[in-house]
């Protein structure tokens, strides 16, 4: 159901203001999100001065400069820093997307940083990310066939290989999948874009023998049709993807297997 | 993330307090918005309607408040609600193709921005040409 408020324990407190560095002059200012399990306060936004002339460009430079530097205690999730691994997802600026891939420079002002929108937070900037990789699961997202197993590998055609093309890249951030405000009404009926792109990867897929099987898994008034091309995967992909695309083949696709 | 080790539960995350009104997301809100509007709208055109099947004085008294300014400018709504809600179905329509054109990244944003310019505009020429008729 449509939220417009968050529970009480949820609510955003002002926080406080870490001092600025010393004999900086190129200062950026940080508003981030901070929960702590360890004590009873609710969340609230600190802010963080980052000395620009001391740290990289990235949001994701920023975030570990005052960890390193300012407050040992902010808590983030990051590996690769370069847009691979998908640990660093976050809201910037009011949109979700990848720290590390994130320049400062491309936001004007303050640059206030959130968790994955409407997830429960583990602590600070870390959601808990248990029910998006339930749901993943939930699609059997891997090479299911009935033939006999050929004597070397599954082949396929080049034209078949290109259909993978904008669908294989998905890195599994869940910033598509968190941005959809149908996810986060319905996110424990509806499926949400990233796993969609994910179940489109393996109903597309010329290898895949289960095709059918996939579609009536996913023919549900939610797990599938929640989808109201609200666009916000689409606008929010880190990778540049098209989850929204992906969701209207599916519906396509149960429309074809009906007439 | 098998086991939890929280102390105590945890908090939601903000989302809409936070989130960017960007311009799909807008639009995708506003497409339902006029679509309750709509409702009321036609309402207007039923009550009209009643009016003119029944006696002359009732309707005098319903062109009367229709003709107002406040009558006009709740009926020039009703008019930019209609186009809105009307572009937007085709919008949704040709996103239902799966059309690159209507879903692309850019593409969706365009479309979105244009949306109630479009509007606007159409429900400003339907007027136009309707004072003009009426005049001349």
């Amino acid at each position: 159901m449509v939220e417009i408020t968050l529970p009480k324990n949820s609510r955003i407190n002002e926080g406080r203001t870490w001092p600025k560095p010393a004999g900086a002059t190129n200062l950026r200012e940080y508003k981030i999100y901070r929960w702590s399990p360890d004590d009873d306060e609710n969340p609230r936004t600190d802010t963080y001065f980052v000395d620009m002339d001391d740290c990289g460009p990235m949001v994701l430079d920023a975030l570990l400069w005052i960890k390193n530097n300012v407050d040992p205690t902010l808590t983030l999730r990051r590996s690769c820093r370069e847009g691979i691994c998908g640990s660093c997802a976050m809201n910037i600026d009011g949109t979700n997307t990848l720290a590390c891939t994130k320049g400062a420079d491309e936001v004007s002002g303050v640059v206030k940083v959130y968790p994955l929108p409407h997830m429960p937070v583990v602590k600070d900037l870390v959601p808990d990310l248990t029910v998006p990789y339930a749901q993943l699961s939930s699609i059997q997202p891997w090479l299911q066939t009935v033939s006999p197993e050929p004597a070397k590998e599954w082949t396929q055609s080049h034209e078949d290989r290109q259909k993978l093309d904008g669908l294989y890249e998905c890195i599994l951030c869940f910033c598509c999948q968190t941005s959809c405000p149908s996810y986060w009404w319905n996110g424990e009926r509806y499926l949400g874009p990233a796993v969609l792109l994910q179940a489109y990867r393996w109903l597309i897929d010329s290898r895949d023998e289960k095709t059918g099987e996939r579609l009536d898994n996913l023919e549900d008034p939610f797990r599938l049709y929640r989808c109201h091309t609200i666009m916000n995967c689409t606008q929010a992909c880190p990778k540049g993807l098209n989850p929204a695309k992906a969701i209207a083949e599916i519906k396509k696709m149960m429309i074809e297997r009906r007439v | 993330m098998s086991k939890t080790t929280a102390t105590r539960a945890r908090p939601l995350s903000p989302h809409l307090q936070i989130y960017k009104p960007i311009p799909t997301m807008m639009m995708s809100i506003i497409h339902r918005i006029t679509g309750v509007a709509l409702y009321f709208g036609t309402l207007l055109v039923a009550i009209w309607l009643m009016a003119a099947a029944g006696t002359a004085e009732g309707f005098a008294r319903v062109q009367g408040i229709y003709g107002s300014w406040l009558g006009l400018f709740v009926l020039f709504g009703y008019s930019w609600v209609l186009f809105h809600h009307m572009l937007g179905g085709i919008r949704h329509l040709v996103m239902d193709t799966g059309s690159e054109a209507a879903l692309g990244k850019d593409e969706s944003r365009r479309a979105a921005v244009a949306m109630p310019v479009v509007s606007f505009a159409l429900a400003i020429l339907v007027w136009v040409v309707a004072i003009m008729a009426r005049g001349a």
